[in-house]
């Protein structure tokens, strides 16, 4: 019998996963990593010894019970750690498992698949020292180990100020948190961020409790630069026209985060600009519902809006899922769910009003800049691709200058390059379309395709 | 003060979970001891400063977004094969090669 399959074991998959086994259903949950949790609740290895408090600090009675729901599934579920799912066709993913490869066909298919941060590169982000925000976090997280002796943690977003807690709260020593936002914008974003009081005190909690322990926090900071031979040595801002420089061994950065969409484009779902994200997302209705029959989406890979709402959607979409082969549910529960997804709509808004996106960042960016880290492509080389072929399309753009085509596949360096080609066209970046998303998503080895299954049945439906 | 002989300090730095079992490796053929629990990249970056370097730049790389998106952590074994290093465990008597050669 064919089974449903949830991609991502995060807070959305668990949930979805549960909801699923609740009903009768014996789901097939997928997931790269080696234990359940996501990146947000991350587990380190088993036998490590720091306790829920000390790994995830206010949120450790939330990581805690989803870390239970997903031990408790063990025998209900067919979960697969260490397992990446590279493609999705016609019913049928492509599962990467211990270095074999394995089909695995779906009947219902929930994606989950999380986010990364949403990176804007600064000259000298490819220096060994330099991590994303969320990767500073991992490694404290799962391995117990600071990104440096000195850190400089900057970006915008929650979890500037989150990582710089869990550091200096851990022993690191925090030399400055830069904040591109301004005090302003989060002055500015209060009533609609007083939605959600409780939310709001955390995070102003994590700033006073740095202000408290003499953590230096800049508003209005723009990094120029990320200074080093062949590590980092240091960071130069600007704050006002003022030009400051900070010694240091490690940077964190990040403006946020962007959502894992790979899946449902090759799957065939229809995408929107979202101008609140500035991205282009896949549609879903209230449910998760995606464009494609019997595909659900769940959770910051369809969109922003994490974790709490990531295990609302994920239990909202596997109700979506029983609900559409015609099985019972509880209807007050997933109005219920829903109800309380749209109800943290306002906050998200805040979100974006407190930290908002920079918006004249590709004007700033010099044409020295490394755009892609992978392939080592530069702004003035897609500005001079933008110049000479009158490109205005991301995916023109790539196979011109093969922006996007690298390793990363975009992850790291997409929305940079969307930036810089709306910049240089002088469109839109609603307007300059979204990067497509390729088989395999990540790269597969050579040695595993050749355990790939052979003479495997088409699927029925060629789309 | 501290880079004038070697440029070799580590990238990385343990703040917990030093009381693990010790797993012995080689790092461009020199003995080396990570932990029980490592990762490939956290084996390396507490000894180096780098994992590889990048093959259009030159300039070297140590990983960056730990968590299996950026493919950027790459590091060669001695056997040919490339591993993640930010996803795969440090396991006994793995043989990597940074590139760098002990100086």
């Amino acid at each position: 019998m064919t089974l449903p399959v949830i991609v991502g074991a995060g807070p959305a998959g668990v949930r979805a996963a549960q909801a699923l086994a609740a009903h009768g259903l014996r789901p097939v949950l997928v997931d790269e990593a080696p234990r359940a949790g996501g990146q947000v609740y991350r587990r380190p290895p088993a036998h490590f010894r720091r306790s829920p408090a000390e790994l995830y600090g206010s949120e450790a009675a939330r990581a805690v019970a989803l870390h239970a729901a997903a031990d408790a599934l063990a025998d209900r579920i067919d979960h697969r750690p260490d397992s990446l799912v590279w493609n999705a066709q016609g019913g049928v993913l492509d599962v990467l498992q211990r270095g074999r490869i394995e089909r695995l066909p779906y009947d219902g298919l929930i994606v989950a698949t999380g986010a990364t941060d949403r990176v804007l590169p600064v000259p000298g982000w490819t220096l060994p020292g330099v991590t994303t925000l969320g990767g500073a976090q991992v490694a404290l997280k799962f391995q117990g180990c600071a990104i440096g002796e000195r850190v400089v943690l900057m970006g915008s977003g929650p979890l500037l100020y989150l990582v710089a807690y869990q550091y200096a709260k851990a022993g690191a020593r925090v030399v400055a948190v830069l904040d591109s936002a301004r005090l302003a914008d989060q002055v500015a974003a209060l009533p609609l961020m007083l939605t959600r009081p409780a939310i709001l005190m955390k995070g102003a909690w994590y700033v006073a409790w740095l202000r408290a322990h003499g953590v230096p926090i800049v508003r209005d900071a723009r990094p120029l630069r990320i200074v080093g031979g062949e590590r980092v040595e240091g960071v130069e801002f600007e704050q006002g026209d003022r030009l400051q420089a900070i010694e240091c061994d490690a940077v964190g950065i990040g403006h946020a985060l962007r959502s894992e969409t790979q899946l449902p484009d090759l799957l065939g779902c229809r995408f929107a600009f979202d101008e609140l994200q500035r991205a282009h997302l896949p549609l879903r209705d209230a449910a998760g519902r995606s464009s494609v029959p019997g595909l659900y989406l769940a959770g910051d890979g369809a969109g922003i809006l994490g974790a709490d709402a990531a295990e609302w959607a994920g239990e909202r979409a596997a109700l979506a899922l029983l609900e559409d082969r015609g099985l019972p549910v509880d209807a007050a529960r997933a109005r219920a769910l829903e109800q309380r997804l749209a109800g943290l709509r306002p906050f998200r808004r805040g979100l974006e009003r407190a930290f908002p996106f920079p918006i004249d960042w590709a004007a700033r960016a010099d044409d020295e800049l490394i755009v892609c880290r992978c392939e080592h492509l530069s702004a003035g080389q897609l500005r001079r691709t933008v110049r000479e072929t009158g490109a205005d399309d991301i995916n023109r753009l790539k196979a011109l200058s093969r922006v996007g085509m690298g390793r990363c596949q975009g992850r790291m360096c997409g929305v940079a390059a969307t930036e810089i080609l709306a910049q240089a066209c002088g469109r839109p970046v609603g307007e300059v379309g979204r990067l497509r998303g390729q088989a395999p998503i990540k790269p597969v080895p050579l040695s595993a395709l050749s355990s790939a299954p052979s003479a495997v049945p088409e699927p029925e439906a060629a789309a | 003060m501290t880079d004038a002989p070697t440029p070799r300090r580590p990238l990385l730095v343990r703040l917990a979970e030093t009381g693990r079992a010790r797993v012995a490796f080689t790092l461009d053929g020199a003995p080396a001891a990570a932990l029980e629990g490592d990762t490939v990249l956290t084996a390396v970056l507490t000894q180096r400063d780098r994992l590889r370097r990048n093959e259009f730049s030159g300039a070297p790389r140590a990983g960056f977004c730990l968590m299996g998106a950026c493919q950027d952590c790459w590091i060669a074994t001695a056997d040919g094969e490339r591993l993640r290093a930010c996803s795969t465990f440090i396991a006994p008597g793995m043989a990597l090669l940074s590139g760098e050669g002990a100086a």
